[in-house]
Order: C-alpha cells, then sequence, then structure tokens
C-alpha cells in the first residue's frame, strides 16, 4: 500500500510539472512562487486545462518521466501539489475554513466542484434571524466573513425580538444572493496564502500512523497537506427529488460528487443520510402585490459585523406576507398520496423546523391558513422565494398550487421546489476540535456534520480552519467550550446528542444564553482571535478603544449624581417609580423602561460613544444582577463538568456504569464529564460511577509511576554505588 | 481565558500527591528538574502550552497521535470580567450539605450538620451567630477552633443552640473548607438546622457525597478507591430506588406536573423567541395566572413536608398535671403498656418517662411528667423542674385533671406557670384537657363546663378514663385536629416529601419568587425564561429528566412553526 502511494504520487508530480509546462501560460516562475499570485494563476491556466490534461496526465506519465530530467521547474511544479491545508468544498463552511486558515498563514487550497458556486445561498437568500445571528456575530469576533459579507449584500434588514431581552435580539439580513457570492468569490480569491481550485474529491489519502496526507481527485491529481477539512454539504452522493423522481445531485442543476462516501466508510467511518428542501421560486413580474401586506426593513439598520468598515447602508427592499387559502389546503389533501412522505416513497423525515406545507397542513388541521412569506432573492433577479412553501409535490401540480395563494394568481415559475437527500457523518465521530476521532488531521465541517443553514455552517467552518492550521503548524487545537458561546454550544451538542434530523441552532438550544448575547460576542471571543493571530492590529485596536469607552462610560454613569430636574421627572413618570435625590446615572438606568436614549435627550449622555457602545452599556448596568448570577452559576457547574476524560477509557469495562451507559459512551467517547452528562441514557449515578474509576486511575497511574521513579533511582544508585552519605548532602544542599 | 488541556484546577488535585511524591524523593535525591517548576508556574503554563508554538512538523501527524491536547476556551466576558471582583468568580463548585450523624433510632444526644465545599463557611456565616460577635457581620473563623452559638433561620428566629466547628481546606475530611455544626440530636433540631443551611444557599448532598468528595480530592487512600466506589454505587443505586419508589407517590404527581407547567410556560416563550413572526402574541395575563398558581401549588407542597417530617419523627406529647391525676396511669393505658409505675402516692413519677404510640400512622413520643407542685423533696423538685422544661418543648400538652377532685386553685396555678413558660419562647403550644378518672365521677361531664369556662386556653377537652381506657379515641382525635392533619385524607399517607424533595421544592420556590419579581419589574420576556428553566430543572431533578430537547419538541409538536 505505502509503495503504492508512492509510485502514484512520483507518476503524479511529474505529469504536473509536464503540464504545467505545456499549459501555463503565466512565464514568469517568480509568479509561481509567490502564493499571492497563484490564484492568478490558476485562473488563467483554467481554460486551457479544461480541455484535456486530466485524462491525458495519466497516460502520458510514462512520456513525462522519460522527459523530466529535461525539466527544471520539477521543484516549483511539485511544490504546488503541497500545502499545509486542503479545504474540500466553497461552501459557507469551506469559504470561512479556507479564509481563517490561510490568515492563520498556512499555504491553504480550496477544492470546489464549481467556482462559480462559490458561497452560493441555494435556499433561504437571508443571513441571521433567532440564534443563527449570534453565531454569526461570533464567527465576525473571530474575524470571521460572513458577517461581513451579509452587511455588504443585504438587501433587508430586521432586528427581531426587540423587546424581548438582550439575549434573543436577533439580526436577520435579506441578502442578494448573487451579490452574497460574488462578494465572498472576490474575497477568497484575493486572500493571501489562500488557492483555488475545482476538483472533485474522491479519496483521503492516508499516512501511516492513521493520519491524513492529503486528497485524491476524480481526475487522479494529488494534493498533499497534513491538514484536510470536508465540507461537502448536500454534495456527497447527493439525490434531489420533485415529486417522484429523482436524479444524483448535489443541487438543482450541480452534479453530485461521488466516491467519497464509499472511501470514508472504508476508513471506518459511519455515515448515513439527511433529506432537507427548499420551496419553488416564482417571477416576481408576474406577482400582484397591491393586496399583500408589505414587511418593511428597520429604518435605523444594525450590523452583523464589529468591524465598522463594513457599515455601509444601502437602499432596502420589501417583502410580502401571503397566505395559504382553503384552495390551498384543498390540492395538498387531494394529492396526498403524491407526496414522498405521505405516498410513502421516501422514509427520511424532513427537518421539524423546516416542515413542509403538506406536512404543516395534516398535522394541523384545524389551522385554516398558514403564513407565507415572499422575499426577493436579489436587486438585478426577478426571482422570488417562497418561504414556508416547500412541498414534496410533483412539478406538474406545484404551478397550480402556488397559483391559490393571493397575490400569485398569475405567477410564473422559475424553479421548481425539490428536496434532497445526502451523505452525512454522524459527528460523535468528530472531536470538539471538529478533527475526526479515527483520522489524525481529517476535519468536518458543516452539513457533513448533519448541520443546517449557513450560519451553521460557517460557525464550524471558522472552527476547523483554526484547527486545520493549528494542527498543520504542530500547534496545540482550540475547544470552545460550550458555556463560550453559541458555536460552541452548536459543536458540542453536534458531538454529543443523537442526532436524527438536520441540526439548526435554536436559542433554546442555550441554556446561558443570557451570557451569550451578541453585543458581547466581540468581548468573548475577540481576544482569543487576537492570541492565535487571527486579530489584525486594526481590529483589535478597535476592540480595545470600544471596550475602553464602555468601561469608562460605565464608570461615568457610576460616579454622576443627579437631584431633581428634568430627568429625574421624566424617568420617575416613564418607570413608574420615584427617583430619590443625588441618584446616580446608573441607577436609574437599572429602572424599569428606561434606556439610554432618556439619558442623552436631557443631555447626560455621552456624545462619543455610539449606538452600539450605549446599548452595551446599558445591558451591562440594567442586568447586571441576573448576569452575575448567571456567571457564579456557570463557574460552580464548570469546575466539575470540565474535567477530561481519557481517550483511551475502555467504559464496557467499568461495571459500576449501567449497561445502556456503557454502550452510549462507548459510542460517543465524550471529551470531558459535562459532555458525558449530555449524552443521552447516561444518569447522574454512571457520572459519579465515572468520576470515582477517574480518580482511582490516576492514583493508579501516579502509583506505578512513582514506584518507577523510585526503581530508576534505586537502579541508579546500585549503578553508581553513590554512598549514602552523599545523598544527605545533596539533600541539604 | 486560555486553559492548556491540564486545568489548573486538576493541577491543584495533583499537588498534594505531588507533594508526598517529593518528599519521598527528597530522601534520596533532589525533585526531578521538570516537577518543581509545574509546581511553581502551574498559571504561568495555561498560557505558555497554548502560545508556544512546537517546532513545526512537517508530518505532525505521525508523532501526535495519543491524547489530543485541546486548548479550552472557557467563557470569560471581558466586559463582565471587568466588572466583577475576583471574590465574586472564584466560588467554584457547590457546597453540599447533609446530616451526618444517624437518624431514625434513639435520638442521640448530639447530632451534626455538615456543610462542604467553597462557599461552607459563608453559608455556615449565614445561618450561625457566634456568641462572642465581631464588630463586622462577616464570620471569619479560625480554622479547627470551635465556636459556641446559636443558629437563626432566615426570619432571624433561634434555632438551636450549637457549637461550629470549622475545618478549612484542605484540613478537613473532604479537603474543602468544611463547617461542622453540633446541635441537639433530636430530629426535628438536625431538619431545622439543615434545612436553614439549605436556604442559605448550600445543596443537599447526594448519598455518599462527602466521601465522594473526599476520594475526588486525593484524600482516601486508593486501597480504599474500589471500596468507595462500591459504597457509593450502592448508595446511589438505594437513592434511585428509593427516588423511583416516591414516583408512585402522591406528590410526584404534583411535582410532574408543576413540571410539565414550566415546560409549557417554557415552550410557549421560547417558541416565540425562536419564531417571532410565525406565532400569535402571547397572553401575559393567562401566563401570570399560571405562575401564580404554580407558586401556591408549591407553597402547599412545602406544607406537606411538614407533614413528612411529622411522620418521620413525630409528635412529642407532654403529659402534665397536679400529682395523682392519673397521667401515668394515662400513658399506660394510651401506649398499652406499664411504661410508667402507677401507685396511689403522689409523686411517685420523678423523671419524665417515654412512651411511643402510634395515631393515623404518624408516631406520637408521649411524655410522663413528675406532678408539677412545690415540694420541698429535693429529686422530687427536680422532677418538677423537668417536667415543665418537657412541657415548654412539647409540640403539644395535655394538661391532666381529676375528675373526682375537679377543678382546683392548684390546677390554676399549674396552668400559669405552663403559660407563663409559653410566652418565653413565644410559641403557642396547644393544649389539651384531659379530665381524667371520669368513671369515678359520671357527672362530672355535664358539671365541668361550669367548673372551668373561664379557661378558655384549652384548645380541646376530653373526658378520659385511663382505667377503662374510655376517651382515648377521641384523645387521638384531638390531638390529630391539633396538629392539622385531620384535614389529610386517608390516601395522602403516601404523601412523602423526603428532605430533598424539599430542597427541591425551596429551590422552585425561590425561582419562582424570582420570577415573580421579574415580572413586576417588567424585565423582558427572556428574563422569565431564566428562573421557569430554573424551576423546572430543580423540578426536573427530582425525576431526572433534560430540558432543553423537550422544550423544542413541545414547540415543534404544539405550533406550526418553520418556514
Amino acid at each position: 500500500m505505502a509503495t503504492t502511494t508512492l509510485f502514484t504520487l512520483h507518476l503524479c508530480r511529474f505529469g504536473q510539472s509536464f503540464s504545467k509546462k505545456l499549459f501555463s501560460t503565466s512565464p514568469s516562475s517568480d509568479t509561481l512562487l509567490n502564493p499571492h499570485h497563484v490564484t492568478f494563476h490558476h485562473k488563467l491556466r483554467r481554460p486551457n486545462s479544461s480541455s484535456a490534461p486530466a485524462f491525458f496526465r495519466r497516460f502520458s506519465t510514462v512520456a513525462a518521466a522519460s522527459t523530466s530530467g529535461e525539466v527544471n521547474y520539477d521543484g516549483i511544479g511539485t511544490a504546488d501539489e503541497k500545502y499545509d491545508v486542503i479545504v474540500v468544498g466553497g461552501g459557507h463552511a469551506g469559504c470561512e475554513a479556507a479564509l481563517a486558515s490561510a490568515r492563520l498563514g498556512a499555504r491553504t487550497l480550496l477544492l470546489t466542484l464549481n467556482i462559480d458556486r462559490i458561497a452560493w445561498q441555494p435556499c433561504n437568500p437571508a443571513v441571521g434571524g433567532p440564534a443563527k445571528s449570534q453565531l454569526v456575530h461570533e464567527v465576525d469576533a473571530l474575524s470571521g466573513e460572513i458577517g461581513k459579507i451579509a452587511d455588504r449584500c443585504y438587501l433587508q434588514k430586521r432586528v427581531l425580538n426587540v423587546s424581548r431581552g438582550p439575549a434573543v435580539r436577533a439580526l436577520r439580513a435579506q441578502t442578494d444572493k448573487r451579490e452574497y457570492a460574488m462578494q465572498m468569490k472576490s474575497v477568497v480569491e484575493s486572500t493571501p496564502n489562500l488557492s483555488i481550485r475545482e476538483a472533485m474529491v474522491t479519496d483521503i489519502l492516508l499516512g501511516k500512523n492513521d493520519n491524513v496526507e492529503g486528497v485524491c481527485t476524480f481526475f487522479g491529481m494529488k494534493f498533499y497537506a497534513p491538514s484536510v477539512v470536508l465540507t461537502t454539504g448536500t454534495f456527497m452522493s447527493g439525490k434531489i427529488w420533485v415529486g417522484r423522481t429523482s436524479m444524483p445531485a448535489g443541487r438543482a442543476g450541480e452534479s453530485a460528487s461521488h466516491g467519497l462516501t464509499e472511501n470514508l466508510q472504508r476508513l471506518g467511518f459511519e455515515t448515513d443520510r439527511l433529506k432537507t428542501g427548499t420551496p419553488a421560486r416564482v417571477d416576481i413580474r408576474t406577482v400582484d402585490f397591491s393586496g399583500l401586506e408589505p414587511q418593511h426593513g428597520d429604518k435605523e439598520v444594525s450590523w452583523f459585523s464589529f468591524d465598522p468598515d463594513v457599515h455601509i447602508e444601502r437602499e432596502q427592499m420589501c417583502c410580502y406576507l401571503t397566505r395559504t387559502t382553503g384552495r390551498t389546503h384543498q390540492i395538498i389533501r387531494d394529492n396526498l398520496h403524491e407526496t414522498p412522505t405521505y405516498g410513502g416513497w421516501v422514509e427520511a423525515k424532513g427537518p421539524r423546523y423546516c416542515p413542509s406545507i403538506e406536512d404543516k397542513i395534516v398535522r394541523f388541521q384545524d389551522k385554516e391558513s398558514h403564513q407565507i412569506f415572499l422575499e426577493p432573492e436579489g436587486r438585478s433577479v426577478p426571482e422570488l422565494y417562497v418561504q414556508g412553501f416547500s412541498t414534496g409535490l410533483p412539478e406538474r401540480l406545484q404551478l397550480p398550487l402556488l397559483r391559490t395563494l393571493p397575490g400569485l394568481e398569475n405567477c410564473s415559475m422559475l424553479r421548481p421546489a425539490y428536496a434532497v437527500e445526502y451523505d452525512y457523518l454522524p459527528a460523535h465521530q468528530c472531536a470538539r476540535s471538529l478533527m475526526t476521532k479515527k483520522i489524525q488531521g481529517l476535519f468536518f465541517s458543516g452539513q457533513i456534520n448533519g448541520t443546517t443553514g449557513y450560519e451553521e455552517a460557517a460557525a464550524q467552518g471558522i472552527i476547523s480552519g483554526i484547527n486545520a492550521a493549528r494542527y498543520a503548524d504542530g500547534k496545540q487545537l482550540i475547544v470552545l467550550e460550550r458555556e463560550s458561546s453559541y458555536i460552541g454550544t452548536l459543536i458540542d451538542d453536534l458531538v454529543t446528542k443523537d442526532l436524527r434530523e438536520p441540526y439548526r441552532m435554536l436559542t433554546s438550544r442555550s441554556e446561558h444564553r443570557l451570557l451569550l448575547r451578541s453585543d458581547n460576542a466581540d468581548s468573548r471571543l475577540t481576544p482569543l482571535a487576537h492570541e492565535i493571530g487571527l486579530i489584525d492590529d486594526r481590529r483589535w485596536k478597535l476592540y480595545q478603544e470600544k471596550q475602553a469607552r464602555i468601561s469608562e462610560e460605565k464608570k461615568r454613569l457610576r460616579s454622576v449624581r443627579i437631584s431633581g430636574g428634568d430627568l429625574a421627572a421624566e424617568v420617575s413618570r416613564v418607570s413608574g417609580q420615584p427617583v430619590r435625590d443625588s441618584s446616580t446615572l446608573e441607577s436609574l438606568l437599572k429602572k424599569p423602561h428606561i434606556q439610554y436614549g432618556i439619558l442623552d435627550e436631557h443631555g447626560f449622555g455621552n456624545i462619543e460613544l455610539s449606538r452600539i457602545e450605549k446599548e452595551c452599556v446599558e445591558i451591562d448596568i440594567k442586568y447586571e444582577g441576573f448576569i452575575l448570577r448567571q456567571q457564579s452559576q456557570l463557574q460552580q457547574m464548570v469546575t466539575q463538568q470540565h474535567r477530561q476524560l481519557p481517550e483511551d477509557l475502555d467504559y464496557h469495562m467499568i461495571t459500576t456504569l449501567s449497561i445502556e451507559a456503557r454502550e452510549k459512551l462507548s459510542k460517543v467517547r465524550p471529551q470531558t464529564i459535562g459532555q458525558a452528562s449530555r449524552v443521552g441514557g447516561v444518569s447522574p449515578a454512571d457520572i459519579t460511577a465515572l468520576l470515582i474509576v477517574l480518580e482511582a486511575n490516576r492514583r493508579k497511574a501516579q502509583e506505578q509511576s512513582r514506584y518507577k521513579i523510585m526503581n530508576a533511582m534505586r537502579a541508579k544508585a546500585l549503578e553508581e554505588e553513590v554512598p549514602e552519605v552523599s545523598c544527605t548532602e545533596t539533600v541539604s544542599s | 481565558m486560555l486553559r492548556a488541556s491540564e486545568k489548573p484546577n486538576a493541577v491543584m488535585a495533583h499537588l498534594p500527591a505531588l507533594r508526598v511524591l517529593l518528599r519521598h524523593i527528597n530522601c534520596l535525591i533532589p525533585p526531578p528538574r521538570t516537577s518543581m517548576p509545574a509546581l511553581c508556574t502551574i498559571r504561568a503554563t495555561c498560557h505558555f502550552l497554548l502560545l508556544s508554538p512546537k517546532p513545526r512538523k512537517l508530518h505532525a501527524t505521525a508523532t501526535s497521535k495519543g491524547p489530543e491536547n485541546h486548548a479550552l476556551l472557557l467563557n470569560r466576558d471581558e466586559r463582565v470580567a471587568r466588572n466583577v471582583t475576583p471574590s465574586d468568580v472564584v466560588e467554584k463548585g457547590s457546597t453540599i450539605a447533609a446530616i451526618v450523624t444517624s437518624l431514625g433510632g434513639p435520638p442521640g444526644a448530639v447530632g451534626i450538620v455538615r456543610l462542604s465545599g467553597p462557599s461552607a463557611v459563608s453559608v455556615a456565616g449565614r445561618v450561625f451567630r457566634p456568641a462572642k460577635r465581631s464588630k463586622n457581620n462577616d464570620w471569619k473563623p479560625m480554622s479547627h477552633v470551635v465556636e459556641y452559638g446559636v443558629v437563626l433561620d432566615s426570619e432571624g428566629n433561634v434555632i438551636d443552640e450549637v457549637l461550629a466547628v470549622p475545618m478549612l481546606a484542605p484540613k478537613s475530611y473532604t479537603r474543602e473548607d468544611v463547617v461542622e455544626i453540633q446541635c441537639h440530636g433530636s430530629e426535628v433540631c438536625l431538619r431545622r438546622v439543615l434545612r436553614t443551611c439549605l436556604e442559605a444557599g448550600a445543596t443537599l448532598a447526594q448519598p455518599g457525597e462527602f466521601t465522594l468528595r473526599a476520594f475526588l480530592n486525593g484524600r482516601l487512600d486508593l486501597s480504599q478507591a474500589e471500596n468507595v466506589g462500591r459504597l457509593i454505587t450502592a448508595k446511589s443505586v438505594a437513592a434511585a430506588d428509593a427516588a423511583l419508589a416516591g414516583i408512585q407517590g402522591g406528590f410526584s404527581s404534583l411535582v410532574r406536573s408543576l413540571r410539565m407547567q414550566c415546560i409549557e410556560l417554557l415552550t410557549e416563550i421560547e417558541a416565540r423567541l425562536d419564531f417571532e413572526d410565525e406565532m400569535p402574541p402571547l397572553d401575559l395575563n393567562i401566563i401570570m395566572d399560571k405562575i401564580h398558581s404554580m407558586s401556591q401549588d408549591v407553597e402547599s407542597a412545602l406544607e406537606a413536608e411538614n407533614y413528612d417530617r411529622l411522620l418521620q419523627s413525630g409528635l412529642q406529647i407532654a403529659i402534665v398535671g397536679r400529682p395523682n391525676v392519673g397521667k401515668s396511669s394515662l400513658l399506660n393505658a394510651w401506649s398499652k403498656s406499664e411504661r410508667a409505675i402507677v401507685t396511689e402516692i403522689a409523686g411517685t413519677t420523678r423523671d419524665v418517662i417515654e412512651a411511643s404510640v402510634s395515631v393515623n400512622g404518624i408516631p406520637i413520643t408521649l411524655l410522663d411528667t413528675a406532678g408539677i407542685r412545690d415540694t420541698d423533696d429535693v429529686v422530687e423538685k427536680i422532677g418538677v423542674e423537668r417536667s415543665e422544661a418537657v412541657a415548654r418543648g412539647a409540640d403539644l400538652i395535655i394538661m391532666t385533671v381529676s375528675a373526682v377532685e375537679g377543678w382546683t386553685s392548684e390546677d390554676t396555678k399549674l396552668l400559669e406557670r405552663i403559660q407563663s413558660a409559653k410566652s418565653s419562647t413565644g410559641s403557642l403550644i396547644p393544649v389539651i384537657l384531659a379530665v381524667n378518672k371520669i368513671d369515678c365521677n359520671p357527672r362530672a361531664e355535664t358539671d365541668w363546663d361550669r367548673g372551668c369556662q373561664s379557661h378558655d386556653i384549652f384548645s380541646k377537652r376530653v373526658f378520659t378514663c385511663a382505667v377503662t381506657g374510655q376517651g382515648l379515641q377521641d384523645l387521638e382525635r384531638a390531638v390529630l385536629e391539633l396538629v392539622g392533619l385531620d384535614a389529610i385524607p386517608s390516601g395522602g399517607r403516601q404523601w412523602t416529601v423526603n428532605q430533598r424533595q424539599c430542597e427541591q421544592l425551596v429551590r422552585t420556590k425561590e425561582a419562582l419568587e424570582r420570577l415573580q419579581s421579574s415580572i413586576k419589574e417588567e424585565l423582558p420576556l427572556d428574563f422569565w425564561t431564566i428562573d421557569l428553566r430554573d424551576a423546572a430543572l430543580s423540578l426536573g431533578q427530582i425525576i431526572g429528566e433534560d430540558i432543553s430537547e423537550e422544550v423544542l419538541s413541545n414547540i415543534f409538536g404544539k405550533f406550526c412553526i418553520g418556514k
């Protein structure tokens, strides 16, 4: 096996250098060597290489080898094949992974099936929403890209849950999906250390120690790197369904990737299948909006990114609301047998939070109507996304169904709704660093881990990108604890719980969400990002200045006191509580319904603070009691929960554990006690048993090492025949 | 913020062991070079491990098989960290409390409530008031120095006179801060002290948890390890069995319904937080009504706990009266024994005599006392003093008079003495008047009312005959009525809430109180979920389930959401 690998490696290298020599249009060897220009080089070469070379290369290897003596670019050619990190897939996970890795200085290669579909939004033209927006803020705090691109490409922005508490306030942006993909693509293309290549990866190359060495593509190319990140999305053995008809595809119009699943299975990975879907798109010009309820964006726009450079306001577009009618329900009820779920030819259930319209109608029969949202997909395209209307009905019924909706009576359909089935790898096979437990250096992110959503993908992408780069660099991997962030919660859930449906982030999944707000995502995560080298000096300076201003302002509010006056009168009127003489501004802010704006109105605000900073100050002061209580609860819990579990613990041998716990723990192999306690079927008594075993093992190990040291010393003492006197001397000295 | 794979804590736990090891090694040669810096720079290493890049390896994979080394990021919000003084956050791990002396047998003279954990001293400081009061309120005990004082409940009432024995970490059984409160040995006393500790913030210890902590903190040696394992497993199995048995009881259905209500409210609220634009608006009034009725349910369940305490420790009933009115005969007749010596001679009973009876399943300790009178006999005098002390400490007093002699001036005097005793403790002890020897004067029943109408101090009056057993049932009924147990239906006997469930109800009650104040202060909806979750968690621990997933499936089951 090892020799074959070695052999092909050689052949490949020759082939590559040969082809390069033949087809390279960029003559300067400087350009080749300079990683900044590598992308350029690829782009220039692509039209040529698409003609034949991939097949040609294998066949021509002998010839190439014979001529290799004359080739001087050998080193240059092969250098291109070796990277620090290879990211497979150019979706939302892949982009963040590749960017983070490249920004950390790792030579990174992004392999994607289609360069024109980088960062594509195949479903909702939107970013954010409850819980998801927290993920976006957190990724941004780690210097990820999703927030910035969404801020640049928004069509409409709204803050949800405005009055329901700072922890659940959520920003949602409708995005221009074409612009989004373009923007992200140009960022990826212009990032130093990052190369892009179109390829379908079919195999993982292994080293001798269950470590990854690189990937092999369909056309026989081999790319080498100590870290590989797989972000295959819905493409791995993807199959799309419309009605009873299916075809292999990752998305409508894009071919699936084949072979990788089988190879991963051969490596011992467990794979399974998930299903998701997307609704139809209609032509915006054929919709009559006059009778529909418009949904406007916020007047005052909020931002995902903490970087003020991308805070550029643009004109907003409107979304509309329509509803299902009796006729809609009738058509669906009459044709239930034509849907995959009720017709019985697809067993896989869709996610609960994303039910098809037929599911809604069957399960909630007493509801006469369901809301449907109409969302534009871009400024320059006529497509309209019909949210809440995904269906498994055959295409011939889809248009009649759409036309039952008010406003869509005469609509024309641009793309039919379809469902997609794909392979994923239950994520308990990953550690919380997102590196797989089986193969060192192999990372999974995004839908391959069973999640859904751009934000969830981006969140995993940035973590696997960071860790892939660190792993290639021989550095310790980074784990975000569950309690630190929504990202941590997401990953902890993924690797611990037995998931049966695509995982979507929801606020109710976070136990300590009051501490994990969007406004403090930067103060939670940016210091870490700075420490590992992801945040540049400019961002770091901005961050520090912001924190200083907030902390100064809190100090000021604590010290400034007022007695009577307009402000006091207004505060007592609004809050319904009396204002005592010489009250601090801080104490005023703590009163119900009192916001920083009132201080501003009466000239007690600080004009140097931005709106966001004022909000931070307000939250910190207003909810201080709650925040501190949660913090101390967390501290109490964390001590126990973060105890590490050894990776090689044999749970089957621990007879004090219940049988169920033994099985579940052997499967999930949690990394900490806290994680173990969240594994289904593990009781508090099991955790106690586990703690005892850990401690007993630790003592045994300690005893052994002590015994060894003693023995070694005794042996040494005998060897050197040191008289006892000298020992005491050593001690006394 | 960054933590190395080996947490400082874990390192700390190793320290004592390391020290032992070093001591051994020291006898021979200087300590190995590596272990000394490790000892000195635990803090530094956490930082160091992450930031120091190992020499770059192209084929890093080949060598780094084995346990993955992770840098762990703990939740630290720089903005909060700036605000908080270190002492606010250092509190790590929970503080547990339990009665560590045996219960259920005959009461010992002294019983011990033990607190262990990082906030053991502060919890003890909240309930314990030393006799020698320091100027500021904080209790700053010296380790291993016994202090005398009292335990106060949250309203400041004295519960018991105690000795507090602080044993600060690491010189204690668990190697954590430990405070042992030595109180009087009666079960009631111990439970009251424990409950006060729980209310002050301690958590009730799991069975064997002190030993578990001692073991986990490196206190017991390896040879004991397996025994500890077996012991604790056995105990938790027993606890699980007990809890399982509890599930069938009347109480657990209440807990389950309370918990369901919490989950339902969470579902209502959280569905709106996650799917704002798809849901009809929330009716806050209905939510508030539900919360209100839930806190009432918790209150009544906590009252049931009172009954439970009675079930377990019983009632103390003192029988008092003039000499020779038949107190001892009454005790013998009631307990169907010859526990007390009965003679015609007044003043036969000198000391307090106990006998046990069971009324409707409630264990009752009858205390026969020396007849109370002015006497010159030294021994009898002590007996009389004791009688008065017993009367003061009892849950209920039966004052016995003789139907033959009728109400006498001595009886009036005696009543006054009891009354004065009552006012000194401030609590009202109900008194039953038992007119004994009714067989000797059958007309007394009708005559009696005229005789002592003025004495409305008596909560009940019964006519008894110790010799024939007549009136004993009336007496029992009177007792039940007075302690408020008649209202409990017969099926309610399984309505047992043990101390653990009580603790959880206390936590639930606290959470609901906080919730109501959040509502009153008009805090946003999300804040309601914090305390609702706490309440559901406290209630869940009784039955043992997980919340997030339940709320989610509820949301998806109940509402038509999702786009």
